[in-house]
């Protein structure tokens, strides 16, 4: 039993362990069951509440202890923009992820696909290689990459984020590997019998079939770098025309220091696009998350 | 699939197979090529530079002056800094890890037990996972403000004074956990997917025996989740090894500094140094001090903690090597 790729977590067609005959169920576990649950939907979503509450009170009431706004300032999301060049931020961003995104996929959907589909010696020593560079914190390379960068006269810029990505990413390649030794081999051979050369088989049979896998993957990909913090601090800190929107809000408290209804309101702009896209692709994503705990 | 590139014997084989099993093999390199090239680039060759580097003086204007054991002495003797954040960063790993382990796991129970709205409540549960740390961190700085932050003010209304969380050395980092909590989803993910997998017959055949439900976690749910429990936490320490970004972001916020231009070293560590982990003073003593050298002798020392760890998890490999009904 290995690499097991689980269906998709749906809990309501599981039948509960705790609770087999459901007639037997009593009303102190239902209501208590139900407290649980009601408690963490509050817990998980009460911060959101209070970042878009605040993001809409007038400055003076956002330091306050104010709940609830007296005045609705929609304006604050404009203002937003013109206090802090969000719009280069928002297009760093996007540059930055869609680009590592497309170069990752490139690279690292061949690697998988001969990790996981192809037979060759040294392929399971292959993967302990990355297993390894996925389990390494980043921080142990990062002084020599830097030099290397800094030689290459591209700090500053975000190319240095890029550009790894056109020579595969660990995490992508084992997680696409684990997806792509899920789909059956029959079809594969059938391609082959018909004269189909490995490429076109990984192209025309495997890929259609692996769609769900690889949009997880890259949107993994995209949200990283969308979220990354440590990469933009480290190689575009000093130059703000390259700044990301996590570097731009970081330091945007910083520049106008009490202003905590603009900040908030920055704050919500910055987490939206993340979980549009994540509630257009919900059902790829999960079933990818899944795939990352993989079973012993 | 036995054409596909078996074990090489050559001699035997007829000459067009030979052909074909070099085509094979080429085809491999050709799919493989990129990632090769990113192996050693950005793997192989960093990893022994950065060793050569820890026994170097180095700035990046001038070349690499060799030092030998000086960085490493320093480490252990002279850093006025560096104890501190490793006990902070130990500090991550044996709490931040273990809370998120147990809610992890009891929220993604919870989320067993329900036979409606399942799918709902995982949604809701999942979202804050996908919060950018930033704009999580920014949120959790204001929530916990101490004097008008809603969280004490929800406190003080049952009669109880608030901490000054991020503005207390010794609340910082909880609080920190808490904000690890509420971005518990992806844990929680997987979770309940090892837990939704284990044989339903086995819990068929307590409840026969009339088994108690915390003897039915210790003998029937554990054991079966048990390798998914530890990728959960060996993947957990790798990342708390990691831990940078919220906690350099609270320091700088809630110390109400600007620290623009001034580089991340004016609020590091904020409050009194109990939020400055390891991988920040990796990174103040690289990249705002440039002292690579010391940097690189840092980061052996982080190479050398999470190989151990990788270790433990790599020991289970067989687990992620292809079973042969997978491949034929």
């Amino acid at each position: 039993m290995s690499t097991a790729v689980q269906t998709m977590p749906v809990a309501e067609a599981a039948p509960s362990p705790s609770r087999k005959r459901a007639g037997s169920e009593t009303l102190y576990g239902f209501v208590s069951r139900w407290c649980i649950v009601i408690a963490l939907s509050i817990v998980f979503i009460a911060p959101v509440i209070f970042i878009a509450l605040t993001a809409l009170m007038s400055n003076d009431q956002a330091l306050t202890s104010d709940l609830w706004p007296r005045t609705w300032h929609w304006d604050n999301f404009i203002t937003v923009f013109q206090k802090a060049p969000l719009v280069r931020y928002f297009a760093n961003t996007l540059l930055y992820a869609t680009l590592s995104t497309a170069l990752m996929l490139i690279s690292s959907v061949p690697a998988a696909y001969a990790m996981a589909r192809l037979r060759w010696r040294g392929r399971n020593l292959a993967f302990l290689a990355v297993l390894t560079m996925m389990m390494l914190p980043p921080q142990v390379t990062v002084v020599p990459v830097y030099v290397m960068w800094s030689r290459l006269g591209l700090t500053g810029s975000l190319w240095p984020l890029i550009l790894p990505n056109l020579f595969g990413d660990a995490f992508s390649i084992f997680l696409l590997r684990q997806f792509l030794l899920t789909i059956p081999q029959d079809y594969a051979d059938a391609a082959r019998i018909d004269g189909c050369g490995e490429f076109a088989v990984m192209r025309r049979v495997i890929l259609p079939m692996a769609k769900p896998g690889i949009a997880a993957v890259a949107m993994f990909s995209f949200f990283f770098a969308w979220n990354d913090y440590y990469g933009p601090l480290l190689y575009t800190s000093e130059n703000p025309s390259q700044w990301t929107v996590s570097l731009g809000l970081a330091n945007f408290r910083g520049l106008y220091q009490v202003q905590w209804n603009l900040t908030m309101a920055m704050t919500l702009l910055v987490m939206v696009p993340v979980v549009v896209v994540f509630f257009l692709a919900q059902k790829s994503f999960v079933e990818g998350v899944t795939l990352t705990g993989v079973k012993g | 699939m036995a054409l596909a590139l078996t074990p090489r014997r050559a001699g035997s084989v007829p000459a067009p197979l030979r052909a074909k099993r070099r085509r094979d093999r080429l085809t491999v390199l050709a799919f493989l090529t990129p990632w090769l090239i990113g192996l050693s680039v950005f793997f192989i060759y960093p990893l022994i530079s950065t060793i050569y580097y820890s026994f170097t003086r180095f700035d990046l204007v001038t070349a690499p002056h060799w030092i030998g054991l000086r960085n490493y002495e320093f480490f252990f003797t002279k850093d006025p800094k560096v104890w501190q954040a490793v006990r902070n960063t130990a500090w991550i790993v044996a709490v931040l890890v273990p809370a998120r382990m147990i809610f992890g796991l009891g929220v993604s129970m919870v989320l067993t037990t329900l036979r409606r709205g399942g799918g709902l409540f995982r949604t809701l549960f999942y979202l804050p996972a996908l919060a950018p740390p930033v704009a999580a961190t920014l949120a959790f700085v204001f929530m916990f403000n101490p004097e008008t932050g809603p969280v004490n003010v929800g406190l003080k209304s049952i009669g109880i004074t608030g901490p000054l969380w991020f503005n207390d050395p010794a609340w910082a980092k909880p609080a920190l956990v808490l904000l690890g909590l509420w971005g518990i989803g992806d844990l929680m993910i997987i979770f309940l997917a090892a837990l939704l997998d284990v044989p339903k017959d086995q819990y068929e055949a307590a409840s026969l025996d009339g088994v108690k439900s915390w003897q039915r976690f210790r003998y029937i749910t554990f054991p079966n989740i048990r390798p998914v429990l530890t990728f959960g936490a060996v993947t957990g320490v790798i990342a708390a090894l990691q831990y940078f970004t919220e906690a350099s972001v609270a320091a700088t916020v809630a110390s109400g500094k600007a620290n623009v231009g001034e580089g991340i070293g004016t609020t590091l560590g904020y409050p009194d140094g109990s939020t400055l982990t390891y991988p920040q003073w990796l990174f103040v003593k690289g990249f705002s001090d440039y002292a690579l050298g010391y940097a690189s002798a840092l980061a052996v020392l982080l190479f050398a903690v999470s190989v151990i760890f990788t270790v433990i998890l790599l020991r289970r490999a067989q687990a992620f090597t292809p079973t042969e009904e997978s491949l034929r």
